[in-house]
């Protein structure tokens, strides 16, 4: 076997330094993907017809494109249909791109969780005659916001892992330098099973503290 | 004059009648018990009094609200629930709040208390049902008995006209029927209005001022404990009372 231990060793100090970047990226396309899949959600709970297939048409286009052609279209095509995007820095297109396409997944994610929330809930609400916005903001989405932990978690871990495609518009994160050190190296195999073992530490490592704080915000359920 | 007016009240669900021109009333400091067997509307009657059913017809009227089941709309709905507060069967805590943060919710969401205040009324209806030591825990970590018993302090604590309390005691062990039972009493010897939905019979005989038998979606008979539900009443009341089984919790 020609594995290279030194050089596969001697990967991961390169590779730790874009970290930051990667994490960067995932946690701003995260926070833009909750935002804009809270927003689709109350869309997909109007009684306004218009505004429930706006927020259907948006989830299935989202869902159904692969998120490179989704940063393709956000970097090189804009900029030719829209001139005010020309420049757009890459690391705001990536977020836009991946935020995007994981707020259609995170919407559905929170959809689900209010309507596993007991409709008993709703009525105790009602009979003691608080208005409908202050059940849904002190009794829903508590609850909510528990039952969408597991299944939010489990985006993050996926958009931790596409900020790959980060590479793509040129930004330098994990992927990018594990290809350029390969790229030098020729040392393919050593090199992407760092990278992937460095992804795999960040995804065990976020786990964990997801799993904490499930366990702290269940306490009232157990 | 009386508390609770109901005239002429109907309720139709998908074109079925539930209830039909339903008139009684409730004198203020007094309990009302609906018996009658299932599906006879019972459940429906009460969540129509507090208006988590919608009437086709009819009115209600609770102390100082009144309103027309023809013209239902956000403004009167909140109007009338001000007047009433409902005890569930199923309890229906706020599973994400603690005991104490459950008696304090109606008070503090609808601005009816500053959290001071709050606090001392959750404290003192707590203490009243007993569990004023379990204020901090979580429902689920309370006995059905338990939660029954904090749901009528929730129920209490904003101190509504009357309380609505439906089979408050169905989804319980029957080791832990007598304590809501008796929870319910004390609340009777306050004069506290209430209308009830049971079937546990001794305990209707011994709380109720008035008595409604209903069936069919019909008030069948009305009367005093003794006119509806001693041997010498009506034969139907009679033979449902001997139908359901006879315990006695207290």
């Amino acid at each position: 076997m020609n594995f290279d231990w030194h050089y596969f060793v001697n990967t991961f100090p390169e590779l730790v330094k874009y970290i930051p970047m990667t994490l960067l990226l995932a946690i701003l396309s995260m926070l833009l993907a909750i935002v804009l899949g809270g927003i689709i959600t109350l869309l997909h709970f109007s009684h306004y017809k218009v505004i429930h297939w706006f927020a259907s048409i948006y989830v299935s286009f989202f869902r159904g494109m692969p998120a490179l052609v989704q940063l393709f279209l956000i970097y090189y095509g804009l900029p030719q249909i829209f001139p005010i995007f020309k420049g757009l820095p890459a690391i705001i297109a990536t977020v836009i791109g991946l935020g995007f396409k994981q707020s259609a997944y995170l919407s559905e994610v929170f959809r689900a969780a209010v309507n596993s929330v007991d409709r008993g809930q709703i009525e105790a609400g009602q009979s003691l005659n608080i208005k409908s916005f202050k059940i849904f903001r002190y009794v829903i989405l508590p609850q909510a916001f528990i039952n969408a932990l597991p299944a939010a978690g489990n985006t993050f871990v996926g958009l931790l892992k596409e900020t790959s495609l980060a590479f793509t518009l040129g930004i330098t994160e994990v992927f990018a330098e594990g290809k350029m050190l390969a790229g030098d190296s020729f040392k393919y195999f050593e090199t992407y099973l760092a990278v992937g073992l460095t992804y795999w530490v960040l995804i065990i490592l976020y786990s964990w503290a997801q799993s904490g704080v499930e366990r702290v915000l269940n306490t009232p359920y157990s | 004059m009386a508390l609770i007016e109901v005239n002429n009240l109907s309720v139709e669900i998908k074109k079925k009648k539930i209830l039909q021109e339903i008139n009684f009333s409730v004198e203020k400091g007094e309990v009302t018990v609906l018996v009658g067997p299932s599906g006879s509307g019972k459940t429906t009657l009460l969540r129509t009094l507090n208006l988590l059913q919608e009437p086709s017809q009819g009115t209600i009227k609770i102390g100082g609200t009144s309103i027309d089941g023809r013209k239902i709309n956000k403004k009167s709905t909140r109007s009338l629930r001000s007047e009433s507060t409902m005890v569930f069967q199923q309890f229906k805590l706020f599973k994400n709040m603690a005991v104490i943060e459950n008696v304090m919710a109606p008070l503090l969401l609808n601005k009816l208390a500053k959290w001071d205040e709050a606090h001392d009324i959750a404290a003192s209806v707590l203490s009243e049902v007993g569990l004023v030591a379990f204020q901090d825990k979580y429902p689920s970590s309370l006995s059905g008995g338990q939660q029954q018993r904090v749901s009528i302090a929730r129920a209490i604590a904003a101190k509504p006209s009357v309380v609505l309390l439906d089979e408050p005691t169905s989804a319980l062990d029957p080791e832990l029927v007598g304590s809501v039972l008796k929870t319910i009493l004390a609340l009777a010897k306050q004069h506290i209005t209430m209308v009830i939905v049971t079937h546990e019979m001794e305990f209707a005989r011994l709380i109720g001022n008035q008595i409604i038998f209903l069936e069919n979606g019909q008030i069948v008979h009305k009367g005093s404990p003794d006119q509806v539900l001693s041997s010498n009443g009506p034969k139907r009341v009679n033979d449902f009372v001997n139908s359901v089984s006879k315990n006695n919790y207290l």
